[in-house]
């Protein structure tokens, strides 16, 4: 496994794979290479595996159409579980902007507006039947909303780029996107206990966003809130 | 130097346990098994409990060679369970600090199995597995609280292995988890279940009613040891899988695996390898401390008593509902 990518340099060793940084096609690209689990049977390791490349490249298409922004797809290799993609080299995941940058008022106002642009992006996605299925922070990078070579661009105006789709599907049902929010939202209240309001300002944006199909998708969160903080929980 | 008693009885297990500064002088138990195809209801569960919880408490003070007089603080589950049963030992807890003039303490069940587990393994800050009858959950800490970073979002793992031991009519003795593992060890043949992994968040109803609709037409070409072996094949990989997850998340290097569930070994294996993959270490304990027992209450209250909780008589109270980030962590300072 990897022979070929071991002089490249590690980005990233996740839960579940291995980022390289590469050239590929005079590019900046990613490698994502999903590993063997050998704590799970081979059958079910293969089928997991497969699904989730699958599920990560049909879902970065489908958010082109969305106008959600992603890293572009450049190739994918079943065969030895990767997927390239494009590099973003000016980026940074919300939930390190959010733990090392956000210090004064004004930065404040600006996690106001990346709350805002975290719920609308969120919406998109689900305007399209896209389930995120692992909405988290760290899912999330920041960028240059207009590219330039400005050293400080955290300070100009910035753009949401989602990534890690490996257990996105596509779901209509006002059930799947209460689950997704309801996943972020536990993600957010684990991760950033500190800004007791940041869930709820990126829910604000994402039911502003739009008014249709909105009622289900929120009584069904509610519903889904529910059963977690509620459900008897017996010994 | 504190001695504690602890009451547990939020489920189907009586415990009666007493610690001396995390040292076990006794650890006392019963458990209401019911019949096969049957699960245990809380009025039954109580009146067992009821029937059984004076000789228990006998015979934990007898073991452990102490009189009454020299423990320093009575502690008792104040929640979650089911009602009826949690009630039995909150009245036996309430009678006794008033005849012994002992401070009472109610203690967090889930708080209960993780300081026990970090007792017994000495884990430092692990990230926790709590996986029982009742519940899953993924836990680590964080400025004083015991923080839930994934979870069941609908049934507990517990749950769905026993009610699957119904479908297929296995023994409750000595308890259906522990005769699924065993039969698992001579399936063979895998069929694939549903795989529900959400963030960090999993979902067992799917497998369960899955199970349930297709028994008759699986149990064709499966035996139901073959079932057995893929229900726990399934269900552990995500187990392990937001474990894993919850680890990359928070930087963890070391898993504690508590709860009912927690003793099954193939599971106990499965994270075994992920930990070795990842150069982590595996905390897991036995039956003895898995299951429900008297010494972790007793233990987590000792601890609590220490740094000073104390409660006062009329909240004695018990709550069906009680999350494990609710409590206030005042016993560490990391």
């Amino acid at each position: 496994m990897g022979e070929d990518l071991k002089d490249l340099k590690i980005l990233k060793q996740g839960a579940e794979g291995k980022l390289y940084i590469c050239n590929y096609l005079g590019k900046p690209t990613l490698i994502k290479e999903r590993f063997k689990k050998k704590y799970r049977h081979p059958d079910l390791d293969e089928n997991i595996t497969k699904e989730r490349i699958k599920n990560e490249a049909r879902s970065i298409v489908r958010c082109k159409a969305a106008a959600v922004r992603t890293p572009a797809l450049y190739l994918v290799d079943f065969h030895r579980s990767r997927i390239y993609m494009e590099h973003l080299e000016k980026s940074i995941t919300v939930k390190d902007f959010i733990i090392n940058h956000v210090k004064g008022e004004t930065d404040k106002v600006k996690l106001g507006l990346i709350s805002k642009l975290i719920g609308h992006t969120v919406r998109k996605l689900h305007e399209s039947n896209i389930i995120h299925g692992d909405l988290t922070t760290s899912n999330m990078l920041l960028v240059q909303k207009v590219k330039s070579d400005d050293e400080n661009w955290l300070d100009g105006e910035l753009d949401i780029v989602m990534i890690d789709f490996g257990l996105s599907f596509i779901g209509s049902s006002g059930e799947d996107k209460g689950v997704d929010l309801y996943v972020l939202e536990r993600a957010i209240i684990s991760t950033h206990n500190d800004y007791p309001n940041l869930f709820e300002d990126i829910l604000e944006a994402y039911k502003k966003q739009s008014k249709k199909n909105l009622g289900e998708t929120i009584s069904k969160f509610e519903e889904v809130r529910a059963r977690g903080r509620k459900r008897t929980m017996v010994g | 130097m504190v001695i504690a008693i602890g009451f547990e009885g939020s489920a189907n297990k009586i415990g009666i346990g007493i610690v001396k500064d995390g040292e076990i002088l006794s650890n006392c138990r019963r458990t209401y098994v019911t019949p096969p195809g049957e699960g245990f209801l809380p009025r039954e569960t109580a009146e067992h409990h009821r029937q059984n919880i004076h000789t228990v408490l006998r015979e934990a003070l007898d073991q452990a060679g102490i009189t009454p007089q020299e423990i320093d603080v009575i502690c008792y589950t104040k929640g979650p369970g089911m009602g009826a049963p949690l009630m039995v030992c909150a009245i036996v807890a309430r009678t006794c600090a008033k005849l012994w003039k002992k401070p009472i303490l109610g203690v967090n069940h889930c708080i209960g199995h993780i300081e026990m587990g970090r007792l017994i393994t000495k884990a430092n800050n692990p990230t926790v597995l709590y996986v029982s009858g009742g519940n899953t959950q993924i836990i680590a800490y964080s400025r004083n609280r015991y923080r839930i970073f994934g979870e069941t979002i609908d049934i507990a793992m517990g749950n769905c292995l026993d009610r699957f031991a119904r479908v297929l009519k296995l023994s409750n003795a000595p308890s259906p988890g522990y005769n699924i593992e065993q039969a698992a060890k001579k399936g063979k043949k895998y069929y694939q279940l549903p795989y529900c992994v959400k963030g960090m968040d999993v979902s067992f109803s799917g497998i369960l009613s899955y199970m349930e609709d297709k028994i008759d037409e699986l149990l064709k070409d499966y035996t139901p040891e073959d079932l057995c072996y893929s229900l726990q094949e399934t269900a552990f990989a995500m187990l392990v899988e937001i474990t894993e997850r919850a680890m990359a998340h928070c930087g963890s290097d070391e898993v504690l695996i508590v709860g009912g569930v927690g003793c099954n070994e193939r599971l106990q294996e499965m994270m075994g390898i992920m930990c070795a993959e990842r150069g982590a270490k595996l905390f897991a304990t036995d039956e003895r401390f898995c299951i429900d027992n008297g010494v972790m209450i007793a233990h987590a209250g000792a601890l609590a008593f220490e740094s000073g909780a104390t409660m006062d008589f009329n909240d004695s109270t018990i709550t069906q509902r009680y999350r494990t980030d609710d409590v206030y962590v005042t016993w560490r300072n990391d």
